[in-house]
C-alpha cells in the first residue's frame, strides 16, 4: 500500500491552493503568491518523485470503500489507481507544472490578478492529475470539465479582443466534446450498470452485453477525446487557443493539457477498458496519419511563432497516436509482443519528449515576445546577439523537435519509424520521415528568422530576459538533451517510467482489471 | 414505444448541437449548449428510470418491503446534480465571455467576429 495514501494529494493540494490563491490575492503581495505557488509545485513534483520510486502499482479506495459482495453484487466507491501509464503521465503534468510556474513568476508580471491567474492554473493542475488517476468514469468527466473551464478561462486571461475570439471558440468545440464524452458514460453505464473503469472493462469483456451500444459509446469517447487531443478534424481550436493563452499557459496546453486529457484518456479506453478491435486500431491510426500529415503542411506557411509551434502540436500529437494505434493493430492481429512493445516506447517516449520541446519552445516564444514585443517571424531576427540564453534554448529546442541526434526527438521519432517499417507499413513509414522532414524544414525558417541575422527594428532594443524565466528554460533544455541518452543509455530509468507504461497499455483489459482486485 | 423518451432525448441533443453549430448568434449558440446540457442530463435521468409495480422515489420508508424491486436508480440523479453544476460553470464562463466579447467587438454576431485566421 504505502504510497498509495499519496494518491489523493495529486488531487487534493492543487485543488486546495487553487481556492485559497483568490484569497492571498487581497494581501496584495505578490511576492506571497509566488512563493506559495512554487513551494505548492515543488511540493507536487516531489510527490511525483516519491510515488515513482515507490514502485509498484496501488489503487486508493476513496472514503476506504473497497469493493465488497453483497447479495452475489459487487459494491464499490469512487477509486484513484496508479498504474504505469498514470505515473508517466502525473511525471509530465508536474514537472512540467513546477517549471511553467518558475517561469511565470517573472513572466506574469505584465499582467494583473496574479492570485486568480495562480487559482486557475492549479486548478487545471488538479483536473489533469484527477483525470490521469481516476479509475472512475464519471469521476473522470467531471475532472475533464475542472481542467478544461480552467483552460477555457486562462485562455481568455489577457482579455483582448483576440484572445476572448478564441477562447469563445475553444470553448464551443471543447463543450461539444465533452458533451459528447458525457453521452458515452451515460451509455456505458446504462449498459453495464456501472462506472467503475474496471468493471466497465470486466462487464464488457465478459461478452454478456450488447457489443453495438458499447462500440457507439467508444465512437463517442473517440470523438469527445479526439477534441481534447486536437486531432485533425477536430482540431480547430487549438490553432487559435494555444497561441492566445500567456506563454506559460500555451507550455501547459500543448505540452501537456492534450496529452494528460486527450491522448491519455484515448489510449486508457482504447487498450484497457474495451477489448481492442481492429476497426478501434485503424481509427487510431488514421487518424494518428491525418493530424501528422495536415499539422505538418499547415506549419510551414506560418509567421507567426506561436501559431506555428501550435500547428506543430497537433502534428506531434499525431505521431503518438500512429504509434499507439500500431501497437493496438499489432496486438489484435497477434503479432509480435516485441514489435507492440516497440511501438508503445516510441510512443509514450514521444509524449514525454514532446512536453519537453514544446514546453519549452512556448516558453522562448513568452521570452522573445517579452524581450521584443511581437513574435511575428519577419519582425524578430538576430535574437542570437541580443539574448545569447533564449537563443541557445530556442536552438536545442528547434534541433530537438526537428529530430536532429543527439537529441531527445531524434531517438523517440527513429523508435517509431523502425516499429512502422517493421509491421510491414513501409509507406507510413515513408510518409512518417516525410512530416519529419517537413518539421526539419520549418524550424530552419525559425532559427533563420529568429536567431540569425543582424539585430534591427524591434529586435534592436531587446535584453535577456530575468534569471526566473531563463533558467526553467535552460533546465528544459538541458533535459531535451540528457532525456534521450538517458532512455536510450540508462536501462532503469526506461524500466521505471517507460517500459512500466507501456506494460499497462499492452496488458489490455485482463491486465487493468486485475489492478482493482474485484472479488468474484 | 419503450424506446421513444430515449429518441425524445437523442432529438433534443441535435437540436441542441444544431443550435451551436449552425447559428451565427453567439447567444443563440450559448443556448444550444445549454439545450445539448439538458438534453444529456434527461438522457441519464430516464436510463436510471425503472417500471416497477408501484414506482417509488430512492427514498427507503420505514417498513417498506418491495423498495429494492420498484424504486428507480438514484444514482443516475446523483450524477446529473453533478452535471448540472458543472454545466452552469461552462455557461457562466460562456456568458461572460459573450459580455466582453460584445464590449470588443460591438456585435454578437461570430461572422464579424474574426480577427483570428490561418
Amino acid at each position: 500500500m504505502g504510497v498509495g495514501k499519496l494518491l489523493p494529494l495529486f488531487v487534493a493540494v492543487p485543488l486546495g491552493v487553487g481556492f485559497i490563491m483568490p484569497l492571498l490575492d487581497k494581501l496584495r503581495r505578490e511576492r506571497i503568491l509566488d512563493a506559495v505557488a512554487i513551494v505548492t509545485s515543488l511540493f507536487l513534483f516531489v510527490l511525483t518523485v516519491v510515488l515513482l520510486t515507490g514502485g509498484g502499482d496501488s489503487v486508493y479506495w476513496m472514503g476506504d470503500w473497497k469493493p465488497r459482495l453483497l447479495e452475489g453484487k459487487t459494491l464499490l466507491g469512487i477509486c484513484l489507481v496508479s498504474d504505469g501509464l498514470s505515473r508517466l503521465l502525473v511525471l509530465i503534468v508536474n514537472a512540467v507544472a513546477f517549471l511553467v510556474v518558475i517561469f511565470s513568476s517573472d513572466y506574469m508580471k505584465r499582467y494583473t490578478s496574479r492570485g486568480l491567474f495562480y487559482s486557475l492554473f492549479f486548478l487545471m493542475v488538479a483536473g489533469m492529475n484527477g483525470v490521469v488517476l481516476t479509475g472512475d468514469f464519471f469521476n473522470l468527466y467531471v475532472f475533464l470539465e475542472v481542467a478544461s473551464i480552467s483552460s477555457y478561462a486562462l485562455v481568455a486571461f489577457g482579455c483582448e479582443s483576440e484572445e476572448l475570439e478564441a477562447s469563445f471558440k475553444y470553448l464551443v468545440l471543447g463543450a461539444i466534446g465533452t458533451l459528447l464524452v458525457l453521452t458515452g458514460v451515460a451509455l456505458l453505464y446504462g449498459l453495464t450498470g456501472t462506472l467503475n473503469m474496471g468493471q466497465v472493462a470486466k462487464i464488457l469483456a465478459s461478452g454478456e452485453t450488447p457489443m453495438k451500444p458499447a462500440y457507439l459509446a467508444l465512437g463517442l469517447f473517440l470523438a469527445g477525446f479526439g477534441v481534447k487531443a486536437a486531432m485533425v478534424p477536430f482540431h480547430a481550436w487549438l490553432p487559435d487557443a494555444h497561441p492566445s493563452a500567456p506563454a506559460p499557459i500555451s507550455a501547459m496546453l500543448s505540452g501537456v493539457l492534450i496529452k494528460a486529457v486527450g491522448v491519455y484518456v484515448l489510449c486508457r479506453i482504447v487498450f484497457n477498458v474495451f477489448a481492442l478491435t481492429p476497426h478501434g486500431a485503424h481509427v487510431l491510426m488514421a487518424l494518428g496519419i491525418i493530424s501528422m500529415v495536415a499539422g505538418g503542411f499547415l506549419m510551414v506557411g506560418q509567421w507567426d511563432l506561436k501559431r506555428l509551434l501550435a500547428y506543430s502540436s497537433i502534428s506531434h500529437m499525431g505521431y503518438v497516436v500512429l504509434a499507439v494505434g500500431l501497437a493496438a493493430e499489432v496486438l489484435v492481429r497477434d503479432g509480435s509482443a516485441a514489435l507492440a512493445s516497440l511501438a508503445l516506447l516510441g510512443g509514450l517516449f514521444h509524449l514525454m519528449n514532446h512536453a519537453t520541446f514544446k514546453s519549452l519552445l512556448f516558453l522562448c516564444s513568452g521570452a522573445i515576445e517579452h524581450a521584443a514585443g511581437t513574435r511575428d517571424l519577419k519582425e524578430l531576427g538576430g535574437l542570437g546577439k541580443r539574448m545569447p540564453i533564449t537563443s541557445g534554448c530556442t536552438r536545442i529546442a528547434s534541433l530537438s523537435i526537428a529530430g536532429v541526434p543527439p537529441f531527445n526527438g531524434f531517438w523517440s521519432k527513429l523508435i517509431i519509424v523502425i516499429a512502422v517499417a517493421w509491421a510491414g507499413h513501409y509507406w507510413i513509414a515513408a510518409v512518417t520521415v516525410l512530416v519529419s522532414f517537413v518539421t526539419l524544414v520549418t524550424f530552419v525558417k525559425v532559427q533563420r528568422y529568429v536567431v540569425q541575422g543582424e539585430p534591427s527594428g524591434k529586435t534592436a532594443s531587446a535584453r535577456e530576459v530575468s534569471a526566473g524565466m531563463t533558467m526553467p528554460m535552460v533546465v528544459l533544455a538541458v533535459l531535451c538533451l540528457v532525456l534521450g541518452l538517458t532512455v536510450v543509455l540508462y536501462g532503469p530509468f526506461r524500466k521505471a517510467v517507460l517500459d512500466s507504461a507501456a506494460d499497462a497499455m499492452a496488458g489490455e483489459t485482463d491486465g487493468y482489471v486485475s489492478k482493482f482486485e474485484l472479488p468474484e | 414505444m419503450a424506446y421513444l423518451p430515449y429518441i425524445l432525448c437523442f432529438v433534443l441533443m441535435a437540436i441542441g448541437i444544431y443550435g451551436m453549430v449552425a447559428k451565427k448568434n453567439v447567444i443563440k449558440i450559448i443556448i444550444g449548449l445549454a439545450v445539448t446540457e439538458y438534453a444529456i442530463n434527461m438522457f441519464l435521468v430516464v436510463l436510471g428510470w425503472r417500471a416497477g409495480e408501484n414506482p417509488v422515489a430512492p427514498i427507503l420508508a420505514a417498513g417498506q418491503e418491495d423498495f429494492l424491486a420498484n424504486t428507480v436508480d438514484p444514482l443516475p440523479q446523483a450524477l446529473v446534480l453533478t452535471s448540472i453544476v458543472v454545466g452552469l460553470g461552462v455557461l457562466a464562463l460562456a456568458v461572460a465571455l459573450a459580455v466582453r466579447l460584445y464590449q470588443k467587438y460591438g456585435t454578437f454576431d461570430i461572422t464579424e467576429i474574426r480577427k483570428l485566421r490561418g
